[in-house]
C-alpha cells in the first residue's frame, strides 16, 4: 500500500541530492541550473502527493504554475548562461567574479 | 494472481530507484551531455510516479514541456558551449566533504520531520476527480478557469516576457557587417532618393562673361 510518507520521502531525497548538487559542483554553471531544475521537481512531487492524498485540487494548479515559471526561469538563465560564455568564455562560477560579491 | 497493491509498491519503488539514481547522475557525472540526459531519465521517471498518483494531466505535461522542451534547451546550450572538461571538475573532490554533509543533515532533519507527523497511515483513498465523475483534466482544467483563471493568465504573461527577456539577452548587434533593414526600405519616401533637376538643354553665356570679368580683373 502507498502511503503519503513514500512519496514524501522521494521529495525529501531529491531536494537533499539537489543540494549537494549546488555544493559540489562549483565549477559548472550548466549543473547548477539543473540541481536546481531537480529541487523544483522534488517540490512538485511533494505537491502532487499532497493534492492526490487530501483530496485538494489547488496543490496539482500549483504545480502546473511552478513548471511555467521553471520554464521561464530556465529559458532566461540560459540565455544569461549563453551571454556570459560569449562574453568571459567560461562557465566557471570562481572565475566570473567581476561583481566582486 | 498478483496481489495488486504490492505491485503498486513494487512499481512505486523502481521508479524512485531510477529517480534517485538519475539525480545522483545530474550531479556527479563528468561530461555535461549524460548529466542532461540523466535529467531527462529523472524527469521520464517522475511523470510515471505521478501517473502513479493519477495526476495523468501534470505526468504528461512535465514529459511534453521539460523532457520536449527544456531540457532540449538545455541539450542544445552545452552541445553550444565549449566547455573544458577537465578544468571544470577540479574543485570536485574538494567541495564534496561539505556538499555531502549539509545534503545528509538535511535529509535526516527532513525524515525526522515526516516520521514526527504521521503521514504512514495515510492512504490514497478514491481518486477525487474519479468521484466528481471527471478525469484527471477535466477535474485540473475545471479549478484553473474558475479559481484561478487571473494566476494562470499572471502565468502566461510570465511566460511570454521570460522569451522576450531571453531573445533580448541573447541578440547582438556585429558591427562592421552590411545589413539590409526592411523597415527602413520600406519607410523610404521617393522624394529623398531621387532629386529631379531641371536644366535648361542650351548652355547658358554667363560663365564665358564671368571668365571675361576674371581676366579683366587680373591684367
Amino acid at each position: 500500500m502507498i502511503t503519503l510518507s513514500h512519496f514524501i520521502v522521494l521529495g525529501a531525497v531529491l531536494f537533499c541530492i539537489a543540494v549537494a548538487g549546488l555544493f559540489i559542483n562549483r565549477k559548472n554553471v550548466i549543473v547548477l541550473l539543473m540541481a536546481i531544475e531537480l529541487m523544483l521537481l522534488a517540490v512538485n512531487i511533494n505537491f502532487v502527493a499532497f493534492s492526490r492524498f487530501n483530496h485538494d485540487v489547488a496543490g496539482q494548479v500549483f504545480v502546473f504554475f511552478i513548471l511555467t515559471v521553471a520554464a521561464a526561469e530556465s529559458a532566461i538563465g540560459l540565455a544569461i548562461l549563453v551571454l556570459l560564455f560569449r562574453n568571459r568564455s567560461t562557465v566557471n562560477v570562481a572565475e566570473i567574479d567581476s561583481m566582486k560579491g | 494472481m498478483i496481489n495488486l497493491q504490492v505491485f503498486q509498491l513494487v512499481c512505486f519503488y523502481a521508479f524512485a530507484a531510477v529517480t534517485v539514481a538519475a539525480a545522483l547522475g545530474v550531479i556527479t557525472l563528468r561530461n555535461s551531455v549524460h548529466a542532461v540526459l540523466s535529467l531527462v531519465l529523472a524527469f521520464f521517471s517522475t511523470a510515471c510516479i505521478w501517473m502513479m498518483a493519477e495526476a495523468e494531466f501534470l505526468a504528461i505535461a512535465l514529459i511534453v514541456v521539460y523532457v520536449g522542451a527544456v531540457m532540449v534547451l538545455f541539450l542544445f546550450v552545452v552541445m553550444m558551449l565549449d566547455i573544458d572538461q577537465e578544468k571544470i571538475r577540479e574543485g570536485f573532490v574538494k567541495f564534496l566533504p561539505v556538499g555531502l554533509i549539509v545534503a545528509v543533515v538535511m535529509l535526516l532533519e527532513m525524515l525526522a520531520l515526516i516520521g514526527v507527523r504521521v503521514m504512514h497511515a495515510q492512504t490514497m483513498g478514491v481518486n477525487p476527480a474519479t468521484a466528481a465523475h471527471q478525469s484527471n483534466t477535466a477535474w485540473l482544467g475545471t479549478a484553473l478557469y474558475t479559481h484561478y483563471l487571473l494566476p494562470f493568465e499572471i502565468a502566461a504573461l510570465i511566460l511570454t516576457v521570460g522569451v522576450v527577456v531571453a531573445v533580448a539577452l541573447t541578440l547582438r548587434k556585429r558591427t562592421g557587417v552590411k545589413h539590409q533593414s526592411a523597415s527602413q526600405q520600406v519607410r523610404v519616401n521617393p522624394r529623398d532618393r531621387v532629386r529631379v533637376v531641371k536644366m535648361q538643354a542650351v548652355r547658358p553665356v554667363e560663365p564665358q562673361a564671368d571668365e571675361a570679368q576674371a581676366e579683366e580683373s587680373k591684367s
